[in-house]
């Protein structure tokens, strides 16, 4: 591995609601605390699943990731990373009570500061949104955005509403305006069924299909035209899984030149337009362990700059230290671990210091 | 988009026989009229068809051309696209070398209608006039067995009363289920079509009542239609990991107009989550991949094209050369001419499988 990655990709936990508390404004800390509100922790990762957090990496009571110590220790001193961006999955989309949602949405955003980019400088963070009220969502950026270690805005990849519609674009303005991509990641509001279909009955289902979840939402986001409208504007899709993506490139083209009279904002081929403003995490890739499967499907990407090196940690995407695919192209893994995340990140290559 | 029809050098132009698995002849409410009771009838004309979504008239997402069909594809003499056999045999049936082509009736059928009695009375007046309308008049035309799928014991009584006639050639539902189709209200419809030795034929569409995708109602046709595939990526999905090939391991599924560029995909992620996940779904005996291999068959348009057509050959061989089957979806207008619809570099005989072989094998045809 190479000693100069940037990992786009990592968890931290939070370790109780307690350790919140400090972070959170009196009044709303009272009243979580008269209310005997348990916390906001998302069920989208079960605790004790597997996929959660990989068995050798749990602390003692199960946990993984809850402080800086324990994942720098993975992520820097095992698998060399220089650099890793904190994507914190704590339930704040889920809250149905937007001033409750931006109350912790701030202290969250607080506590991954103070607990952990203060901590270590090779940290970075994405910026946690209340994404129930979009005006509230458009502050939150705008507070945290000043501090330029945090370099991403993060939403959950099952919405309300897809995130191509009108009613999101102030956040995406508030995004550019800042340099901070987009990043969508796995887990939901908990507003519609984990399918279209409805509620499944595992839970490998649910995660399985956010693959679906993200394909709908790259369809809804350059349907609508959010990327002829913010033309500076990167969108990353984190742990989306990576191979499905040619054949929905596919799709969602063909279609286009058949109905694009309906959206005539899309000015090109869809498969185009994501090629120049999405990037996709690497882990988890989703193809057999068959390196010339990776080949063929690094191929119809047709792209060396879209894949973004990450580890996914502590969730259990795979064993050993490398989270790299095999069939990597050779020339390819400087663009993953390092050039691409340069260049998908403006705010990596100042000096935050 | 639209065709130009091509009569005289086409049937020199191409030595193979197909077996179209997706066409769409219509029937006009009145056709179904001497299958009703009076009472659906008067249902019919005081209440009309109530499906899970809101518009009187059309589709939740306007299509791009009247019906959806090909502007050429409207009858000389009057009446809706492919309703007229004698026009539908010169523009489509006799103008290629079709040996047999399977009838998926979308509308009028009752299916997915929020009256399930309804629905079962329009799935078996829907079954009747494929056979009085269209396959006695040419019995190249097989029939789907439409079954109000929603009530699932009412899906029951067609498929048995179906059940050994050759003119049938699949139980036909529609993707948009009101519940994802592994869930235990549906299988009895499948322990059915197994016992009458029919695939369960998968169409595109319907009204599930819930947004098209699982982050909510899209804005645009162009959505809609990509959506189709997340949608049966959901319903492959609970299919295999609700274990309903375990127990009925004889039970084929036809998806139809879903693509299948998402097919390969969809089963890598499933393996590797099954390895990680497996404790959750001790029901599986083996990776969620080889049960897509052996029970789904996929049927062409809308294919999927890729911008090095080379590259769909290996989405091709990784979906298996022996489950993919030609469809046109006549008369629609993104409707697939067998003459160039698949990528030419296929050789003969992968070819002749996709457009003949595989059908026939599936559905048991001589």
């Amino acid at each position: 591995m190479h000693t100069d990655a940037i990992d786009c990709d990592v968890h931290p936990q939070v370790p109780s609601f307690k350790a919140l508390l400090p972070h959170v404004e009196p009044y709303w800390r009272d009243s979580f605390v008269e209310r005997g509100i348990p916390g906001f922790e998302s069920n989208a990762y079960p605790p004790n699943s597997p996929l959660s957090a990989r068995a050798e990496w749990r602390e003692m009571g199960g946990n993984a990731a809850t402080d800086v110590g324990t994942l720098a220790a993975q992520v820097f001193d095992r698998f060399k990373a220089q650099t890793a961006i904190l994507n914190c999955l704590y339930g704040v989309e889920l809250i149905f009570s937007e001033d409750m949602a931006l109350a912790v949405a701030r202290a969250v955003n607080d506590w991954i500061a103070k607990e952990w980019l203060d901590r270590d400088p090779r940290l970075r963070a994405s910026i946690v949104i209340p994404t129930q009220n979009v005006d509230f969502a458009v502050g939150e950026i705008e507070r945290c955005a000043k501090d330029r270690r945090f370099v991403q805005v993060e939403v959950l990849a099952m919405q309300e509403t897809p995130l191509g519609r009108r009613h999101w674009w102030p956040i995406y303005a508030a995004a550019e305006r800042h340099g901070l991509p987009i990043g969508i990641h796995p887990g939901s509001t908990y507003r519609q069924s984990m399918t279209s279909l409805g509620w499944p009955s595992y839970y490998i289902e649910d995660y399985a299909a956010y693959a679906q979840a993200f394909q709908s939402q790259l369809g809804s986001l350059v349907c609508e035209g959010v990327f002829a409208k913010f033309p500076g504007l990167k969108v990353v899709l984190i742990e989306s899984g990576v191979t499905w993506l040619p054949a929905f490139l596919w799709r969602i083209s063909k279609f286009w030149r058949g109905v694009r009279a309906e959206v005539p904002w899309v000015d090109r081929s869809p498969a185009d337009i994501v090629r120049d403003h999405v990037r996709l995490t690497i882990t988890p890739f989703d193809a057999p362990p068959d390196p010339d499967v990776v080949e063929r499907v690094i191929d119809q990407l047709r792209s060396d700059d879209i894949l973004l090196y990450a580890s996914d940690f502590p969730h259990w995407q795979f064993d050993g230290d490398n989270a790299l695919p095999p069939g990597l192209p050779h020339g390819l893994e400087r663009k993953i671990l390092i050039e691409n995340p340069l260049a998908t990140y403006p705010r990596l290559t100042e000096d935050a210091t | 988009m639209n065709i130009e029809l091509r009569e005289p050098e086409v049937r020199q132009k191409t030595r193979l026989k197909i077996t179209d698995v997706d066409i769409h002849p219509k029937s006009a409410i009145e056709d179904l009229k001497p299958y009703l009771s009076k009472r659906w009838w008067e249902h019919i004309e005081t209440f009309g068809a109530r499906t899970r979504q809101g518009f009187l008239k059309g589709f939740p997402y306007p299509k791009s051309q009247p019906l959806a069909s090909r502007r050429d594809s409207w009858p000389p003499g009057g009446g809706l696209p492919a309703s007229d056999l004698k026009f539908m045999c010169k523009q489509y049936l006799d103008l290629y070398p079709i040996e047999y082509a399977i009838m998926n009736p979308l509308s009028p059928t009752g299916q997915g209608d929020q009256n399930d009695e309804f629905s079962a009375a329009m799935a078996f007046a829907a079954n009747e006039f494929q056979l009085d309308g269209w396959n006695a008049r040419d019995p190249r035309l097989l029939a789907s067995v439409v079954v109000p799928y929603e009530d699932a014991e009412a899906s029951v009584v067609e498929i048995k009363r179906r059940a050994g006639d050759k003119r049938f050639a699949h139980v036909l539902l529609k993707s948009r289920t009101c519940e994802l189709m592994g869930k235990r209200r549906y299988w009895p419809i499948y322990e059915a079509a197994v016992a009458a030795g029919l695939p369960v034929g998968v169409h595109v569409f319907g009204t599930s009542g819930r947004p098209a995708s699982n982050t909510g109602w899209p804005s645009f046709y162009i959505e809609d239609m990509t959506e189709h595939a997340s949608c049966c990526q959901a319903q492959v999905m609970s299919l295999i990991l609700e274990g309903v090939f375990e127990r009925y391991p004889d039970l084929k599924i036809v998806m139809i107009e879903a693509g299948f560029g998402w097919m390969p995909s969809l089963g890598w992620r499933l393996d590797k989550n099954w390895k990680t996940l497996k404790a959750e779904v001790p029901h599986l005996k083996k990776a969620p991949s080889e049960y897509l291999r052996q029970h789904f068959w996929v049927s062409t348009q809308p294919m999927e094209e890729a911008e090095e057509p080379e590259q769909l050959i290996d989405t091709m061989s990784w979906v298996g050369w022996d489950h993919i089957m030609f469809a046109s979806d006549y008369p629609h207008w993104d409707f697939d001419d067998p003459l160039n619809a698949l990528p030419p570099s296929l050789n003969e005989e992968r070819r002749a499988k996709i457009f003949s072989e595989n059908a026939r094998a599936l559905y048991k045809l001589d």
